[in-house]
């Protein structure tokens, strides 16, 4: 029997409404098309200060955190920062409530030299505001900003180097969190790329040390990010956070969120669209006319004014690797749905969000890298897409930017990626340059714009996707010159991006729609 | 090799031309001489406040004149104290770091001011530049005329000086830097292929993001 989320399409199924960046549309898939929805929410922890206490009294592979307590000692407490989960968070965010209880307990130890660190490794430096949406009143206005602040990977005087992984690569970090007693990380676990050694060792390192895995050959030798067993990424971020976790004393305390991304008014939209109640189906119609005919900024705004009602379902620390064990396992259950054979075209509405974009527009170089990237690598096992097979992505690619985040972004399109899309000719040959531009650097150091070798990696994200998908086919792009950069083609509607994917053949072919947001993920055998 | 081309006054310090005057005009021999040259001062400003809305370059002579009879030997004498009590505490405190960046980046760094040269050179040790590109009085005798020899550095001039001077150490203009707070040097930031706004008037700031140049704020 197919699982509950596996649901084929007949002759007479209802369209299936997809994001098409912050639009909603309605889309005709023939016949047979197999759609993939979300697993409905699993269960969240009922009380979570108590599951918090219970998980630092009896971690992992560690002593209990009140073992590894001293009066007087100096303690880091890094966080993750808000590009995840995505949406953000309803208050109280998972963060708050592990550093309300972790503070508390460091308190009642004599512990009073404590900085907290917001890891952004060389994402963009997090505004107050947003930096106390994750921390909660009461903490961001007892540390902020003295010793609640970003990360500064570019603070070459604040960034020591601890030694070199077996294979010479860099490990460099935060000289607070290198020379505290003890270092705390606090993570938010929203997809299984997210925690383990990737938490300390990139969201605390250096762009040195981030040019030894974040490179266009690592990736392309990725075979998913969302399996650390089957990542080369993850084995090499493993490699530096153990050399970390060897130098320092690192308590880890990861947490997992459900799929609840919608709240309940609007949870119809991970429903089959057959299913649907009158009055949802009058919803989703309402839905789909209102972001037709909002303006942009109105459509923004009106996405960016709903946090996600997400709850905590899981909370572990200790010891790194045991702690992200338990971690995987319980995003795994949240989001893997069997899934059997590899379809000839993969069907995806890209939505108006990455982890890299929370309070910006979704740039066009964003829309690639969740494309090739994020959603492709959405499975464990075989790729939802056969070798050569097709992506049909549903998006209008406007060519517009965030002048203040992504500033560097619009030279890579605009001046670099005309030259090349090549990403390791790239690599060698642009990245570093543009990664010492002074002057995207100081946006980068004092303003919120992301690090200039950020876009590369954008780019460099796609790489497993490019490497393996035969081509990309956007419909609803509202120009061709963007696609045509990223090496895709543009069609006006499924119907014709379907007649291109068959090469103009009278064959059938094995669609598959991957209905997300929430998150899904296929566990795929071939 | 590359250049990065940096505007001085508002972009790195937030002095402009007229405090290092001032500074000149108020540190005379004797009372009487300041209270002469204070006085000359005082007529020149209205025309110098309009010629500072419509044009730069004659803002500049006019400035400029105020040097007018001050032997050489007292205009560099005076120069350390100038930098050490005027352009030095004004320094904005990202300055020291973006020019260090610019040094590692692999660029040489040329400050291009409309301030005088004997100021701009102190800044250039300061910041460990590669070198400067600013204004010069005529000196007569030993004693300055109050005009400015050529060429005038202000306003389009400059990116005409930096086309040459980029010319002569074989940089291509596409791969060098300009920095600049003042929409008047749009000429300088539009002939490099890496302009940023620093600090920059409200019309760069629409200009830089209409044009999606870097714009940051260093005070």
């Amino acid at each position: 029997m197919d699982h509950p989320c596996l649901v084929t399409l007949e002759r007479d199924s209802a369209p299936r409404v997809l994001f098409s960046g912050d639009r909603l549309v309605k889309v005709d898939l023939p016949p047979g098309t197999r759609c993939i929805y979300p697993k409905p929410p699993i269960a969240k922890l009922k009380d979570l200060p108590a599951a918090i206490r219970h998980a630092l009294h009896h971690p992992l592979g560690s002593e209990p955190l009140y073992a590894r307590l001293r009066p007087g000692m100096s303690v880091t407490i890094a966080i993750d920062d808000l590009s995840l989960p995505l949406p953000p968070m309803r208050r109280p965010d998972a963060r708050q409530s592990v550093l309300e209880v972790l503070l508390a307990l460091l308190a009642d130890h004599g512990i009073d030299d404590i900085e907290i660190i917001v890891a952004t490794g060389i994402h963009r430096r997090m505004k107050a505001a947003e930096i106390r949406w994750m921390v909660g009143d009461r903490v961001f206005d007892a540390y902020w900003p003295d010793r609640l602040y970003n990360h500064d990977a570019e603070d070459l005087d604040n960034i020591v180097r601890l030694g070199e992984t077996e294979l010479g690569e860099p490990v460099e970090l935060s000289r607070r969190a290198a020379e505290s007693d003890l270092l705390v990380y606090v993570n938010i676990s929203f997809v299984p790329m997210n925690g383990g050694h990737k938490s300390v060792a990139v969201g605390l390192g250096s762009y040195a040390s981030l040019r030894a895995h974040h490179n266009p050959e690592t990736i392309r030798s990725t075979h998913t990010y969302m399996d650390p067993g089957d990542s080369e990424l993850a084995r090499k971020i493993a490699r530096l956070g153990r050399v970390v976790n060897e130098k320092l004393s690192v308590f880890t305390i990861e947490t997992t969120v459900n799929n609840r991304m919608f709240d309940r008014n609007l949870s119809f939209l991970s429903k089959n669209e057959d299913d649907l109640d009158a009055k949802e189906r009058f919803l989703l119609e309402a839905l789909v006319a209102t972001t037709a005919r909002l303006p942009q900024a109105a459509r923004q705004a009106l996405f960016d004014k709903f946090p996600a009602p997400y709850e905590v379902t899981g909370v572990w620390a200790g010891e790194t690797e045991a702690v992200h064990e338990r971690t995987l396992a319980r995003a795994f259950e949240q989001y893997l749905v069997p899934v059997q054979g590899q379809a000839d075209v993969l069907v995806l509405g890209i939505p108006y969000i990455s982890p890299y974009n929370v309070h910006a527009f979704l740039n066009p170089l964003l829309v690639s890298c969740l494309a090739q990237g994020y959603l492709f690598n959405m499975f464990r096992g075989a790729p939802l897409v056969k070798p050569g097979g097709t992506l049909v992505l549903f998006h209008p690619c406007t060519d517009k930017f965030d002048h203040e985040q992504h500033a560097p972004y619009v030279d890579f399109v605009h001046r670099i990626l005309p030259e090349t899309r090549d990403a390791v000719r790239l690599s060698h040959q642009y990245e570093q340059k543009m990664a010492r531009d002074p002057a995207f650097l100081q946006m980068f150091r004092t303003g919120h714009a992301y690090h200039p070798a950020h876009p590369f990696y954008m780019w460099y994200w796609g790489e497993n996707g490019r490497q393996h998908v035969g081509r990309v086919i956007v419909v609803g792009a509202d120009n061709d010159y963007i696609p045509k950069l990223f090496g895709w083609e543009t069609a006006p509607s499924m119907d014709e991006a379907l007649y291109r994917a068959r090469g103009g053949e009278a064959r059938s072919l094995d669609v598959t729609l991957l209905h997300m947001p929430p998150i899904v993920m296929g566990d795929v055998t071939p | 090799m590359a250049g990065a081309y940096f505007d001085v006054d508002g972009t790195l310090v937030s002095t402009n031309l007229v405090h290092p005057t001032l500074f000149y005009v108020l540190n005379q021999g004797t009372p009487l001489a300041t209270l002469k040259r204070l006085g000359r001062a005082a007529l020149k400003s209205p025309s110098m406040a309009f010629a500072e809305l419509v044009d730069r370059r004659t803002f500049n002579e006019l400035l400029y004149s105020a040097y007018g009879g001050m032997s050489e030997d007292r205009l560099l004498s005076l120069a350390d104290e100038v930098f050490d009590d005027v352009i030095r505490p004004a320094l904005f405190p990202g300055a020291r770091d973006l020019v260090r960046r610019s040094r590692d980046a692999g660029h040489d760094v040329i400050l291009i001011s409309g301030a005088l040269d004997f100021i701009v050179e102190r800044l250039v040790r300061h910041l460990d530049a590669s070198g400067f590109i600013a204004n010069r009085l005529e000196i007569e005798r030993g004693t300055a005329t109050g005009k400015m020899l050529k060429p005038v550095v202000a306003g389009p001039e400059k990116a005409r000086l930096i086309r040459e001077h980029a010319a002569r150490e074989g940089w291509d203009l596409a791969e060098c830097f300009a920095f600049s707070d003042s929409y008047s040097d749009l000429p300088m930031l539009s002939v490099v292929g890496h302009p940023a706004a620093v600090n920059p008037d409200k019309r760069l700031e629409l200009l830089a993001r209409a044009y999606s140049w870097p714009s940051f704020r260093l005070g």
